[in-house]
C-alpha cells in the first residue's frame, strides 16, 4: 500500500535558523499520529508545512505523491488552540459558513433550499458535537470546551480527508480534556480521517492516537543553538508502548518543558 | 489612611461631580454677564441667557423676513446634509481602500505609500484647488470633508483589518472559501463596528472641515451663520449655535455607538 502523506528529506529553514531537518517519514491513510515535543522543536512548523501555510526549504512533502499545495484547501481541515471560530457568527452559522463556502457562491451565504438543507445536515452535526442547545450562542458566550467543539464541527463539515489539530486541547481544564479526547476519537473513527495532533502533553500523545512521533534536536551546539533543526527522534505505535519509554521520552522532553 | 490611587467615588459622588464643572461654568458666566450688563446694557459680549433666548426665538420660530425660512432649522439641515454626505462618501470609501489594502497584499503594495502620502496633506491647503475646480457649491464642502477623513478611516480599517487573527482566514481556507467569500463573510462583518468606531473617531475632523468650508464660501449653514453675524458680534446668536453644534455632535456620536452596540453584539471586549 503506498502512503498517503510521505516527507523526503524534508528541510525548514527560516534565514540561519534550522528549525527541521532530514525527516522522512510515511504516514498511511487513517493515522491518527500524535506529535509532541518541547517549545519551539518545529512540530508546529510540520504542522503548518502540512496545512499548506509554509512550504519546505529543500526535500518534499507528498500528498498521494504529489507535493502539498502551498495554500491550504478543503482537503485539510485545522483546528488551531485559539482563534477558530469566527467570532461574528453565531454558533449555527459558524458551522453553516463551513457549508457555504465549500459551494462555488461569490458571497459565502446561502439561500433557499440549499440554506434549508445545509441547516439539517449542520444540527446534525452540532447535536453530534454537543452544542445542540447552544445553536444561536456566539463564540464569546461559550466555555474554552464548547468554543474547541464548534472549532471541530465546523472543520469536519468541511469533509477534509486530513484533520490538523494544532493543540487543540492546550487550553482546557484536564476534565473537559478527557471528553474531547473521546469525542475527537470517535469521530476519527467514524468519518475516516487521518489526524495530525500536536500536544505539548506527552500523556495525550501517548494514549490518544495509533502513532506517536517526538521532535527533539539530534545535534546541539551550545555555540549556535540554532544551526541545528529538529528532527523525529522517536516514531512508535501507540499501543506496543511500555512504561519505561514513556519515562525516558518524559524524561527527555521535561527539562526545557518545565521552564518553558 | 486609604491611598488616593484606591478610592473611588460612590455612584451619586461621580454624578455631583460630574456636573460641578458645568454648575461652575455656568455661574461664573452668569456672574460676568450681569456684572457688565449692569455698567453697560447694551454690551454684546457675555448675552444674558433671556437674550439668547429672544435671539434663538427669532432665528428658529419666526420665518425670516427677506426668505420666509426658519434660518436655524434651514442652516441645521444644510449642515447636516453637507456633513451626512462628506462622512458617508468617507466611509464607504475609507471601508474598501482599508479592506482591501489590509486584506490583500498585492493591492497593500501598490495603494498603501500612497495613502500615506495624501494623508499627510493636510486637507484645509487643498480647500483653495476644491473651489477652484468643483466651484463654490455644495460639491466642494462635501468633498473637503470627504477628502479629510477618508484617509484617517482608511488607515484604520486597513489596521484593523491586519488585526484579523491570521488563524480565522486560514480556517476559512480550508473550508474551501474563495477569496472574495473570505472578504464577504470573515472579514467585512468583523469590520463594520470598527468603521462606526473610526467614524465616531473622525466626526470631529467632519465638523471642522464642514464649518471651514462653511465660513468661507456659502449662503447657508450653521457655521456660514456664527461666521456671518460675528460682524455684528452677536455672540447672544453664536454662543447657542455653539452649544447647539456641540449638542448634534453628541447625539450623533452616542447614536452611532448605539446602533454599534445594537447590530453588532458579538463585538465585545475581551471577545473571541
Amino acid at each position: 500500500m503506498s502512503a498517503m502523506i510521505e516527507a523526503k528529506n524534508l528541510w525548514k529553514r527560516y534565514g540561519d535558523n534550522v528549525v527541521l531537518e532530514r525527516i522522512n517519514m510515511r504516514v498511511q491513510e487513517g493515522e491518527f499520529v500524535t506529535l509532541v515535543g518541547t517549545s519551539g522543536c518545529g512540530k508546529s512548523t510540520f504542522l503548518k508545512l502540512l496545512l499548506g501555510t509554509e512550504s519546505p526549504s529543500s526535500g518534499e512533502l507528498l500528498l498521494d505523491g504529489k507535493p502539498i499545495p502551498n495554500e491550504p484547501g478543503p482537503d485539510r481541515g485545522i483546528v488551531f488552540q485559539q482563534y477558530s471560530v469566527f467570532p461574528h457568527m453565531c454558533v449555527l452559522e459558524n458551522v453553516m459558513a463551513a457549508r457555504a463556502f465549500a459551494r462555488k457562491g461569490l458571497t459565502g451565504y446561502l439561500f433557499g433550499a440549499a440554506r434549508r438543507q445545509a441547516q439539517d445536515e449542520v444540527r446534525a452535526m452540532l447535536d453530534q458535537v454537543g452544542l445542540g442547545h447552544a445553536l444561536d450562542k456566539y463564540p464569546h458566550e461559550l466555555s474554552g470546551g464548547m468554543k474547541q467543539r464548534l472549532a471541530i464541527a465546523q472543520a469536519l463539515l468541511g469533509k477534509p480527508r486530513i484533520l490538523l489539530l494544532d493543540e487543540p486541547f492546550g487550553a482546557l481544564d484536564p476534565g473537559i480534556r478527557a471528553d474531547m479526547h473521546e469525542l475527537v476519537l470517535n469521530l476519527w473513527r467514524e468519518h475516516k480521517l487521518t489526524v495530525f495532533m500536536v500536544t505539548h502533553d506527552l500523556k495525550e500523545g501517548f494514549y490518544l492516537g495509533t502513532r506517536l512521533w517526538v521532535f527533539d534536536k539530534l545535534r546541539q551546539d551550545p555555540h549556535a543553538p540554532n544551526a541545528y533543526g529538529a528532527g523525529i527522534t522517536y516514531d512508535l505505535s501507540v499501543g506496543q508502548l511500555d512504561h519505561a519509554t514513556y519515562e525516558e521520552i518524559d524524561d527527555n522532553l521535561r527539562p526545557v518543558a518545565r521552564l518553558g | 489612611m486609604t491611598r488616593m490611587i484606591n478610592k473611588t467615588p460612590g455612584s451619586v459622588l461621580r454624578m455631583s461631580l460630574g456636573l460641578l464643572p458645568f454648575v461652575l461654568i455656568l455661574l461664573i458666566y452668569m456672574a460676568g454677564s450681569d456684572a457688565r450688563l449692569e455698567l453697560n446694557p447694551n454690551d454684546k459680549l457675555l448675552p444674558s441667557f433671556e437674550q439668547m433666548g429672544d435671539a434663538i426665538q427669532r432665528m428658529a420660530f419666526e420665518p425670516s423676513k427677506r426668505t420666509g425660512e426658519y434660518l436655524f432649522w434651514a442652516d441645521t439641515g444644510s449642515s447636516l446634509t453637507r456633513l451626512g454626505l462628506g462622512v458617508g462618501i468617507a466611509a464607504l470609501l475609507g471601508l474598501l481602500l482599508g479592506m482591501s489594502t489590509g486584506a490583500l497584499p498585492m493591492i497593500r503594495a501598490g495603494v498603501s505609500p500612497l495613502l500615506t502620502v495624501i494623508s499627510l496633506v493636510p486637507p484645509l491647503a487643498l480647500l483653495p484647488i476644491l473651489f477652484i475646480v468643483f466651484g463654490l457649491g455644495e460639491l466642494s464642502k462635501v468633498v473637503l470633508i470627504a477628502i479629510g477623513i477618508t484617509p484617517f478611516i482608511a488607515r484604520d480599517i486597513q489596521r484593523r483589518t491586519e488585526e484579523i487573527p491570521t488563524e480565522q482566514l486560514v480556517k476559512a481556507q480550508t473550508l474551501g472559501a474563495s477569496t472574495l467569500q473570505i472578504l464577504i463573510r470573515v472579514v467585512l462583518p468583523q469590520l463594520m463596528p470598527k468603521l462606526i468606531d473610526a467614524i465616531r473617531l473622525s466626526l470631529g475632523a467632519g465638523w471642522l472641515f464642514l464649518i471651514a468650508a462653511e465660513a468661507i464660501a456659502s449662503t447657508d449653514g450653521l457655521g456660514y451663520r456664527i461666521f456671518l453675524v460675528r460682524r455684528y458680534l452677536s455672540m447672544d446668536l453664536i454662543l447657542p449655535y455653539v452649544a447647539w453644534i456641540t449638542l448634534l455632535a453628541f447625539l450623533l456620536d452616542i447614536t452611532l455607538a448605539w446602533v454599534s452596540r445594537r447590530l453588532y453584539p458579538w463585538n465585545v471586549q475581551g471577545g473571541q
